[in-house]
């Protein structure tokens, strides 16, 4: 449930934060937080912001609970007439430790210290190689389903050939994200480099896609399911 | 044993557990929230008239283990795959002794896995020794991700993590089965990582690498390597209810792990006490891949007797009566490809 106070003056600020917040992604999952219902709710008071966040076990990884809290500060942060910001993770068993690295802006080493090794950027990139991944094979699936394209052709099939829709939109927005290039005649399937394929290549390419698919997409059931199991109608 | 429609299954539970997780055994916050969480997947994901109260399932010992598993749950053999926890919990979350001890009472009915820890060095490996001699281990459970001191986890390539896995090999401890799946508290290492089975598998041959929950939440990373390794395996705890809950995803886990590793190397678990097995293997048995996912051949009897008992019982040598048998073994297919790319 996400309440949000409804004085006139706040209102075009809370969409302003709810369409922020909902830019936020659950890296592994690669949907929005607020979607995901992770979003448990939003104060907005004098122009300042409290946001709290919850997750489906007490047991997510930290990792993951410290970039969805962290890039959730950083979201609201670039809200056009924000006050001040602050972001609280409940429930979760570093919640202390998160909320109090969060509000001293610590970062992922300063807030964990000798419990982590390095920062998060190897970490997202992994999940953000999947996430194009699991876009890729959305778009060549459609394709095929949809249209005469065959297995055959895919290696030469380029973005102008994707028709436009959510499926599209997605990709392109992984594309951006890995560093790939979202030209018109750029190939659609491509390896985690963005290199284009060999035919032969192509249908191994897009069996291993289709399992980065399922696992995603059935990780976000499993934790839409607990999130409703812990927190029962409001989830 | 399981009879259906004239088809009799041999069924091996391979991973089941006699746990305490009351509040008098909780080191700490953190033992409420893991048993908690267990909690949360047994609710999330049981059919409503199989849940259990909060306190029969933060303890339920042994006597409604042989009920649950054997009486009611139809299986002819189970494993039990432990689970130490020692930072959250007094005398462990998996009660070891007590699973032993019933192992031991009952061993045509129940095979004892123990658990070690790389990180205990020398006095560890002693420890090990010990251990396998008493309780005649032929698996051990490992928790890559286990707290540690500072450590948050290991890898199964590290140095001394090598040094065990040479030490089963001695030992005669065949089946490593490895906990990669939901999370115990990894940070920066990604404990759900599966790399390190890859490097393990292919330089200890001898040896069988089952990886809990079929990588879950990374089912493709598992499939991936388990294709390439003729001795990686796939245990289907924590997968196996969403054939209730999740029947369509269900099937295309089934289905990828049937591709990608083959009907010879998917094992069924309860993980019991998260659930119990008797509607599991019901549900299972009547189990197949819905029509609109044509990508996916229809899962044949044989294929089911295999993940519901054949593969395990080859793995630990069980003695499967002749009439519960395939007409030709299970579980010593080669794969050194993916399963469904050599057909």
């Amino acid at each position: 449930m996400i309440a949000v106070a409804s004085t006139s003056q706040s209102q075009s600020l809370s969409d302003r934060v709810l369409a922020a917040l909902s830019a936020v992604t659950d890296p592994e999952l690669d949907e929005p937080i607020t979607d995901l219902g992770f979003v448990r709710s939003v104060r907005i008071e004098n122009g300042n912001v409290t946001v709290h966040l919850r997750l489906p076990t007490s047991f997510c990884s930290p990792n993951f609970a410290y970039l969805m809290a962290s890039d959730a500060l950083d979201a609201l942060r670039k809200v056009e007439r924000i006050g001040d910001v602050v972001v609280q993770l409940d429930d979760h068993h570093d919640s202390d430790k998160i909320n109090a690295g969060l509000a001293a802006e610590a970062g992922y080493v300063g807030t964990f210290g000798v419990e982590a090794e390095e920062s998060l950027d190897e970490l997202r990139r992994i999940f953000w190689v999947k996430a194009h991944t699991a876009a890729m094979e959305r778009c060549a699936e459609q394709l095929l389903r949809s249209t005469e394209v065959t297995v055959d052709d895919l290696h030469l099939v380029t973005l102008a050939d994707v028709p436009d829709g959510a499926h599209k939109e997605a990709l392109l927005r992984r594309r951006v994200a890995v560093g790939l290039g979202v030209d018109p005649a750029d190939r659609l399937v491509v390896d985690d480099e963005g290199q284009a394929l060999a035919a032969a290549d192509v249908p191994l390419r897009l069996r291993f896609a289709k399992s980065v698919r399922i696992s995603m997409e059935g990780n976000a059931h499993f934790c839409r399911g607990l999130l409703a199991t812990r927190y029962g109608s409001t989830a | 044993m399981y009879e259906k429609d004239g088809e009799k299954y041999y069924v091996v539970d391979a991973h089941v557990h006699i746990w305490d997780g009351r509040e008098s055994n909780q080191k700490n916050v953190h033992g409420k929230q893991f048993i908690d969480c267990f909690y949360d997947y047994h609710r999330n994901l049981s059919p409503e008239e199989v849940v259990w109260d909060y306190d029969t399932y933060t303890y339920y010992g042994g006597q409604r283990l042989m009920k649950d598993v054997f009486e009611d749950g139809y299986a002819d053999h189970a494993i039990f795959q432990a689970t130490l926890l020692s930072d959250f919990y007094k005398t462990g979350f998996g009660q070891t002794e007590e699973a032993f001890g019933l192992a031991s009472e009952h061993p045509d009915k129940l095979t004892y896995n123990h658990a070690y820890d790389p990180r205990n060095g020398e006095a560890g490996l002693e420890q090990l020794r010990r251990d396998a001699e008493r309780m005649n281990l032929k698996g051990v459970k490992l928790y890559t991700a286990e707290w540690h001191g500072d450590s948050r986890g290991y890898k199964l390539d590290e140095p001394w993590s090598r040094r065990y896995l040479e030490e089963c090999l001695e030992l005669g401890i065949k089946n490593i089965h490895v906990h990669k799946g939901p999370t115990i508290r990894p940070l920066d290492r990604d404990a759900f990582d599966v790399a390190d089975i890859d490097k393990v598998a292919t330089d200890y041959l001898d040896l069988n690498f089952i990886v809990e929950h079929v990588g879950l939440p990374r089912l493709e990373d598992f499939c991936w390597i388990a294709t390439q390794e003729s001795n990686v395996y796939g245990g289907l705890a924590v997968a196996m209810p969403f054939v209730h809950a999740r029947p369509k995803y269900f099937a295309q886990i089934i289905g990828e792990l049937l591709y990608w590793l083959g009907e010879d190397k998917i094992l069924f678990a309860s993980d019991y006490a998260l659930w119990t097995p008797k509607w599991l293997v019901e549900k299972f048995v009547d189990f197949q891949i819905p029509a609109d996912l044509p990508e996916y051949a229809p899962i044949t009897t044989a294929q089911k007797k295999k993940i519901l008992g054949l593969n395990a019982a080859a793995l630990y040598g069980l003695d499967v009566p002749a009439e519960l048998r395939l007409p030709t073994d299970a579980g010593d297919a080669p794969a050194e490809v993916a399963a469904g790319a050599r057909s």
